[in-house]
């Protein structure tokens, strides 16, 4: 039994150990100061800990495959404004439909719908990346940001323009938080997340090849093209998904993708993932817990997340990960 | 000391012709077409004195019956609000030019070095820590963060390797999300959430008689940024151009951080942020006169004016009776001319 | 007179201008060639206070360089750098003014633009000085460059490649304008050069430098000798005399 335990590579080593860090935070999360009310507390912090393990994990695949076709390390799909284009989205619908409309249309439909703009927005941006030669990183990522502070504007404009008020009542039908999370929004947003995971599981070891360089990555005999418009698809999905269930988190992805990468220090996606999966899931979940039970602050983890988000970025730039 | 020295150079005759010539105003900023746009920008204003929802027009101000309260909602509300646009545009504008010859970059301005936020740090600082002081006070305690932030941003620059024209601004920005991170925690845990928000959106609907008059204290900043134009202009082009030159680089900087770092605290602590404007009018005016800030800066005024003028008018016309604030209407606009100037400047920058 | 006694500067570990101690010639053109990393831009911004010393001094006139007051300085002695990236948007007219700045500080008089037009004239900047300087050719900036720096009106002239991107034409010019201000005027000129003829020609006095050192100081007859040359160099050159100078042929 030892002798096959210590047979295992460091990186294996430090994935189990990931992993059983992230049970534990599970576990700690659904059991602590329960006061004895199991019938009560159970499902509903099953609900809860089920949304935050689904949102770990879209944010965490969906920046690691992203970084990938982009071969860097700093872009990330938040950073590159996809989720705050979801919020535009959002605030776009509400604002051309009507609010009536859209509060008797089908939740599960009208998610459908918003993944699948959000998919064609991925191709545009497939397009734009990679035809017309390639452009350079710089450009991308300030072209990005940018961009993040355009949806965002517009949609507060958007927002502004219909009813005050209003909005605020539909809000929270349209964005669960990790402490009412919708049961009909977490089980479609499993579902797609379970659809994508299938289609860029299939890819996974063209992504080890990606990350190789493009011109390698043709030359040892992927179809670039295809299997990059088909992870930005997935990354796509993955991002409405975490979006609909929290809203934008620009750095958290970078925070979970970087140190995955530092940890596991393997170049194949199959040990990259899970560790930041895992990542998340500890981030998220241990976060919150340490927040609440230790320091009572309440749900301040977002804006702590973009904090040391924000830091890390700037390190990763001062060390010259832009080169 | 510009004392002709016996060995100055033997000067032709037609140069002497033509640098008669030469003193009128050069080429690209012809003196009619800026009092053009200055009289344009005049439109603007009156235009938005008369708009809003106490119905004020020109019959009325003559007509005996309504003319007392007319007058009075003129002079409360409207003229101060025209005032605090005009003075908020104009200086946030130039600081963003003396910020893009500063950092010798085109994309930099209060929003997106971290000034603007750090302005706000601070404000929240005061209000937390000595919630007594004065206004002026704190806006000095604010203008006192804004200059550490920026300075701090200068910093991390030169600590970027290979630092690209375009990684600048994402530097600022997210130093700027640091900030407000930051800032947001703590209005949080006290409750100062509604607070924070006047600071970060740039609204002017609250403007009123006796809470704008800290503006002129960036105006005041303006003119002495045009008062040493040219040394803004000599820093632009370089640290050993101005050493050449015979002036300290270092005392350039402190001095345009030091006026950007006020100015931005003065806008930030009376109507909040409006982002992209110290980015979008300089840029603009660039094209149009180049450089030279001697004479680019009567042109970022006038224009940064008028365009707050008309992000405000935009604002309060889409949506009667509401109001969409400044700020918002400027980041959409902004952010769209920011995205143009970017891709058009693509093959060149890269 | 322009004077270094004992000035170095290190990078780190590496010593880049090591214990050089010299005398510029008061008038005249004076050149300082030398192999690549020879130290030769270095001393030339330690002299001119662009860099600060690791140690040393260096004396314009009698005037420390680390003490004196820019401004004061910046009447005279003028230096341009080899890498002059200026991104505003400034015309050509517009820079060359800033050539006045240390006399006018910003106010040009009118004696200032006739200095600006003699100027732009000189190094035949007239047709396009209205134009900005980002629209120009290398060579066309470049001009522009000199022709700020010599409108500064200083009695020292310090380039740093002068004649980095000009033409054959150009470059031609722009030594006669050179030779012109220190024969007619009675400047010091200073130029660091890479091509040996060109200094051969030009100059009155010629520095070399090897290893951040001073290898070898003379008239240019005097350097142009083989021998001299491949001391410094490390290689043979052939020297030819052709209309009454020494042509260095190193092709082969």
């Amino acid at each position: 039994m030892s002798a096959s335990a210590l047979r295992l590579e460091g990186h294996e080593r430090r994935l189990l150990l990931l992993g059983g860090l992230a049970a534990f935070c599970v576990g700690v999360f659904m059991t602590v100061d329960a006061g004895g009310r199991w019938d009560f507390v159970l499902p509903f912090r099953a609900r809860k800990a089920a949304t935050v393990l689904l949102v770990g994990y879209a944010i965490a695949v969906s920046t690691v495959l992203f970084q990938t076709v982009v071969e860097n390390r700093v872009l990330t799909p938040a950073i590159m404004g996809f989720d705050t284009l979801y919020l535009l989205l959002q605030s776009g619908l509400l604002f051309f439909l009507g609010s009536r409309t859209m509060a008797s249309l089908d939740t599960r439909l009208l998610f459908t719908v918003e993944v699948a703009v959000m998919v064609c927005f991925s191709a545009v941006l497939h397009r734009w990346l990679f035809e017309g030669g390639r452009r350079s990183v710089h450009l991308l990522l300030l072209t990005g940001v940018v961009l993040g502070v355009l949806f965002r504007s517009l949609s507060s404009f958007l927002q502004r323009l219909i009813a005050p008020g209003e909005f605020d009542f539909l809000q929270d039908r349209f964005f669960a938080s990790f402490n009412n999370p919708d049961p009909d929004l977490l089980l479609v947003s499993a579902v797609m997340t379970a659809g994508a995971s299938v289609l860029g599981l299939r890819l996974l070891h063209a992504c080890d090849v990606l990350n190789l360089g493009r011109d390698v990555a043709i030359n040892l005999g992927v179809d670039h093209r295809r299997t990059v418009s088909r992870l930005l698809a997935v990354v796509a999905v993955l991002v409405s998904v975490s979006t609909a269930l929290v809203g934008p988190v620009t750095f958290f992805g970078l925070l979970v993708a970087n140190l995955a990468h530092g940890l596991v220090r393997s170049h194949r996606h199959v040990h990259v993932l899970p560790a930041a999966v895992c990542l998340a899931v500890i981030g998220l979940l241990g976060g919150q817990l340490v927040l609440e039970r230790v320091f009572s602050f309440g749900a301040n983890l977002r804006v702590i997340i973009e904090f040391w988000g924000g830091l890390m970025f700037i390190s990763l730039l001062m060390r010259g990960a832009l080169r | 000391m510009s004392t002709r020295s016996p060995d100055s150079p033997p000067l032709p005759e037609a140069a002497f012709a033509r640098s008669e010539s030469v003193a009128r105003p050069a080429k690209g900023g012809p003196l009619p077409l800026l009092v053009l746009a200055g009289l344009a920008v005049l439109g603007l204003a009156g235009t938005s004195l008369l708009i809003g929802v106490s119905h004020v027009s020109w019959d009325a101000l003559l007509a005996p019956s309504e003319h007392q309260r007319a007058v009075q909602v003129l002079v409360i509300s409207r003229v101060p609000r025209t005032l605090a646009l005009v003075l908020a545009g104009m200086s946030l504008s130039v600081a963003g030019l003396i910020m893009q010859m500063l950092a010798r970059n085109r994309f930099v301005e209060p929003f997106t070095a971290g000034t603007a936020e750090s302005a706000s740090l601070g404000l929240l600082a005061v209000t937390l820590l000595a919630p007594g002081l004065p206004i002026l006070a704190r806006t000095a305690v604010a203008a006192g963060f804004a200059m550490a932030g920026t300075a701090l941003f200068l910093l991390i620059l030169r600590r970027i390797p290979l630092r690209s024209a375009l990684v600048v601004p994402v530097v600022g920005l997210v130093l700027g999300a640091i900030f407000d991170a930051a800032t947001t925690f703590f209005a949080y845990r006290f409750s100062l959430l509604q607070s924070l928000m006047a600071w970060t959106t740039g609204d002017f609907s609250s403007v009123l008689r006796g809470r704008y008059e800290l503006l002129w204290g960036a105006f005041v900043l303006t003119v002495v940024a045009y008062v040493v134009a040219d040394r803004f202009t000599v820093a632009g082009m370089g640290e050993a151009f101005t050493t050449n030159l015979g002036l300290s680089h270092p005392r350039i900087v402190a001095l345009g951080l030091a006026i950007v770092a006020m100015v931005t605290a003065v806008v930030v602590a009376t109507v909040g942020m409006i982002p992209f404007i110290g980015l979008v009018v300089p840029n603009v005016v660039s094209l149009m006169v180049g450089d030279n800030a001697r004479r680019s800066i009567p042109w970022v005024a006038v224009l940064g004016a008028g365009f707050v003028l008309l992000c405000d008018i935009v604002g309060r016309v889409v949506r009667q009776p509401y109001e969409i604030p400044v700020g918002t209407v400027a980041g959409v606009v902004g952010s769209l001319v920011f995205l143009h100037l970017l891709l058009r400047r693509n093959d060149r920058v890269g | 007179m322009i004077e270094a006694r004992n000035v170095s500067r290190r990078y780190g570990d590496t010593l880049v201008v090591d214990d050089v101690t010299l005398k510029l010639p008061e008038r005249g053109v004076t050149s300082i060639i030398g192999p690549n990393g020879a130290g030769k831009s270095t001393l030339l911004s330690m002299v001119s206070r662009l860099l600060p010393l690791s140690s040393g001094t260096v004396l314009v006139d009698g005037m420390d360089v680390a003490r004196t007051p820019g401004d004061a300085l910046a009447r005279r002695l003028a230096i341009l750098r080899q890498d002059n990236a200026v991104t505003s948007r400034l015309t050509v007219r517009d820079l060359v003014t800033f050539g006045r700045y240390p006399h006018s500080k910003g106010r040009p008089t009118v004696e200032d633009r006739a200095f600006v037009e003699g100027a732009l004239h000189h190094l035949g900047l007239e047709p396009i000085a209205h134009r900005f300087l980002d629209e120009l050719s290398g060579g066309q900036r470049q001009r522009a460059f000199v022709a700020m720096v010599l409108c500064q009106d200083t009695h020292y002239v310090l380039l740093d490649e002068p004649l980095n991107s000009l033409d054959m034409k150009h470059a031609v010019a722009m030594m006669k304008e050179l030779r012109r201000a220190a024969d007619t005027l009675g400047r010091c000129v200073v130029l660091v050069l890479h091509d040996l003829n060109y200094a051969s020609c030009y100059s009155d006095h010629v520095i070399a430098m090897r290893g951040g050192r001073v290898a070898f100081q003379g008239t240019p007859d005097e350097l142009m000798r083989p021998d001299v040359l491949r001391d410094i160099y490390g290689m043979d050159i052939g020297i030819h005399l052709v209309e009454g100078k020494r042509i260095a042929v190193h092709y082969r």
